[in-house]
């Protein structure tokens, strides 16, 4: 049983819960739409204003609902010590990070395909640059969200004030992903003149590599007791 | 000849929290194919005894080795040995009973579409609710699916921490006979209970614990009385 | 009971002298430079702070990995402090620059590189305390600590250089003209091992502090296992 097919054995379990008990989804998807709503009533009305910050509203909502998603990610695992029971099982720490961070990607995944041109008819923006730089922000991007996320989701759903922590864990640890994927996708939506994508891609590639390997030989420890 | 390495070897196991010893000076030696009985009043450490054995909790001094593996140097593969039962089933409320186990089966290797899984149900009496959500369960059909699960984990060592809480008399005489056939089958096991009675009979050894330490030791019949006379000074 | 008298006073000293000695020279010695006013010369004590705290937060992480290996509560200990000097160094960079900035470019914030690196590390490196408040059980708490110490480091260099993609702030660029006198320097390099001493001393003051309050509530070794009426350790398992 190695550690490639537990990791999907983790995922595929999480897919089939979130099917399951659809109210993640659309309880995520509704905080989401909620919060592009209040940034446009947040600021001027002014369309031309709207437009140029669609990319920054887009990822601050996907940002605040990476909190609440991984939140509850985790729940299902702590709550009837579900999570203690893989342990013994055994399954390797490892394919249990990596199959809820990737689980976890994929749900922001879904929701940022749902949000994406829900922001552009809201903002009036649109795509005029390149369509494959977007959707490589948008991968990227969302796994810059999840690893980390992942890490501290199961430290601090083990911790009191849970609700608190998480957010104050990961916004100044995911800046660079929300800094580089706003002005990436912007660049996307207004068209990009200087080619400067790329270069804000492999940004986040490297911070998605870094993370992703910091955190998974953190994440054994951390869920030891 | 070589001889075998004890099934459970723990030396001076022991484990705090905060300021206060949870359980000190363990030393527990057990063959294989034998079986404990383990004591004592609520608080006493049985809990923090059988996860220690498990491996779930880490030990604060001592060491644990399970057929001669150090449990710190490969937890990996000690716990590919040991299942363990406990007060909290671990189970996937929104999953349903078949599914629940499918995810375990899944995680171990087991191929998913394997038949074992609807025997293992009808075992434990839950073949006419093996579509239904765990969330719908009642405590006792709970401890009776983590059974199920414990079964399909097939392990060498069973720890099971008070296998009788929350089930009715029937549900006593499903875990007496589990309890036998497990022994039969030549398993190692270490059971925690307050039904002495019940238990002492169908068990080797047994040790009492108060506060955190070893009380008394002996043969797994004359722990009640052991008992009595500890609760009565 | 006579107090003992602990090492790092003398480090402390030393620290307090050189700053001092090192900020008179930076006040009244140097010879204004071109660029700044008057109260430019808060770049004294604005730039070894700068440096300092990054060196201090540097050492978190090396103490972090270390715990995450021994598992020794005199790191985890050190780490904390380490991390607190780090949080405390860093609330008085970003002050100190507010300060300079207000008089000089008539603003207390401005969205620059360096700033923001600076204000999203306080952030971060204070919600490691935080975690740390929340963990229960000491050793939790330790590997917590150093995990969430080590993500919150590994992020600074990230940070950094995806900030500098912003427009560039008003924040002075690192160079300056040769011409200065050798006293520019010297308060310069003064201050900024004054600064090191400084953060040392008080690292190991929160220590020992840390230490005492963990040994209040530690426990002491356990008791030896028990033994039977034959004398020998009590095994369980054996009879029966």
């Amino acid at each position: 049983m190695n550690v490639l097919s537990q990791c999907w054995a983790v995922l595929a379990k999480d897919i089939l819960l979130d099917l399951r008990g659809s109210s993640r989804l659309t309880a995520v998807l509704f905080f989401a739409m909620m919060t592009l709503l209040l940034f446009s009533f947040g600021s001027e009305p002014d369309p031309e204003s709207m437009r140029r910050h669609a990319a920054g509203y887009l990822w601050l909502a996907l940002l605040l609902s990476s909190v609440l998603a991984l939140g509850e990610s985790f729940r299902s695992e702590v709550e009837d010590e579900a999570l203690e029971g893989l342990r013994l099982l055994p399954v390797d720490p490892r394919a249990l990070f990596y199959g809820k961070a990737l689980s976890n990607t994929l749900f922001l995944l879904v929701l940022a395909t749902i949000l994406l041109p829900l922001s552009l008819g809201l903002y009036g923006a649109e795509v005029r640059g390149s369509l494959t730089s977007l959707i490589g922000f948008i991968i990227l991007g969302t796994a810059g969200l999840a690893a980390p996320g992942c890490l501290y989701a199961a430290m601090t759903s083990q911790a009191r004030g849970q609700d608190v922590l998480l957010p104050l864990l990961l916004f100044p640890l995911v800046v660079p992903v929300l800094i580089a994927c706003v002005k990436g996708t912007g660049l996307c939506l207004s068209g990009d003149a200087m080619g400067q994508a790329s270069s804000l891609l492999s940004v986040v590639a490297t911070f998605d590599l870094v993370y992703w390997s910091v955190c998974g030989l953190l994440f054994g420890k951390v869920i030891d007791e | 000849m070589a001889i075998k390495a004890p099934a459970l070897q723990a030396e001076n196991l022991a484990r705090g929290y905060g300021d206060r010893w949870a359980l000190s000076g363990l030393n527990l030696e057990l063959a294989q194919g034998r079986s404990l009985l383990l004591a004592g009043a609520n608080g006493a450490g049985k809990t923090t005894t059988l996860r220690l054995l498990a491996t779930t909790l880490q030990p604060s001094e001592g060491s644990l080795r399970v057929f001669g593996v150090d449990s710190r140097h490969d937890p990996m593969t000690v716990r590919r040995h040991i299942a363990l039962l406990t007060h909290r089933t671990q189970l996937y409320n929104e999953l349903t009973a078949s599914e629940n186990l499918q995810v375990s089966a899944r995680l171990m290797g087991l191929r998913r579409d394997s038949n074992r899984i609807p025997a293992l149900l009808e075992r434990v009496g839950l073949s006419s609710r093996s579509n239904d959500r765990a969330r719908s369960f009642s405590a006792g059909m709970r401890k009776r699916l983590a059974f199920a699960r414990l079964l399909l984990q097939d392990p060498q060592i069973i720890l099971l921490d008070e296998p009788y809480g929350q089930l009715d008399p029937e549900g006593f005489v499903f875990v007496d006979n589990l309890v036998a056939q497990l022994l039969e089958e030549g398993r190692t096991l270490v059971l925690s209970t307050h039904l002495l009675e019940r238990a002492s009979s169908m068990l080797d050894s047994g040790l009492l614990l108060c506060a955190g330490r070893m009380a008394w030791v002996g043969p797994a019949k004359d722990l009640p009385t052991a008992f009595a006379a500890t609760v009565s000074s | 009971m006579k107090t003992r008298f602990h090492k790092e006073h003398i480090i402390g000293a030393l620290g307090l002298a050189m700053l001092s000695y090192g900020s008179w020279m930076g006040l009244f010695v140097v010879p204004p430079m071109s660029h700044f006013q008057e109260v430019g010369r808060i770049f004294f004590i604005h730039v070894p702070t700068a440096w300092n705290s990054l060196l201090v937060l540097t050492g978190s992480f090396i103490l972090a990995v270390g715990v995450l290996i021994n598992r020794r509560a005199g790191w985890d200990a050190a780490l904390t402090a380490s991390v607190e000097v780090g949080v405390l160094y860093t609330v008085m960079l970003l002050v100190q620059g507010s300060i300079w900035a207000r008089p000089t470019f008539n603003t207390w914030w401005t969205w620059d590189p360096r700033l923001l690196t600076a204000a999203i590390l306080l952030v971060a490196f204070a919600g490691v305390l935080s975690l740390r408040s929340f963990a229960e059980g000491r050793d939790r708490r330790m590997v917590w600590t150093a995990a969430a110490t080590i993500v919150a480091y590994v992020d600074v260099p990230i940070v950094y250089f995806i900030v500098n993609w912003l427009p560039r702030g008003i924040h002075q660029p690192h160079s300056f003209p040769s011409t200065v006198s050798s006293d520019y320097h010297t308060a310069l390099r003064l201050n900024a091992f004054a600064m090191l001493f400084i953060a040392i001393w008080f690292i190991a003051r929160r220590t020992r502090v840390i230490l005492l309050q963990d040994a209040g509530t530690a426990m002491s070794a356990p008791p030896p296992a028990e033994t039977g009426s034959d004398g020998k350790p009590m095994v369980a398992g054996v009879e029966g």
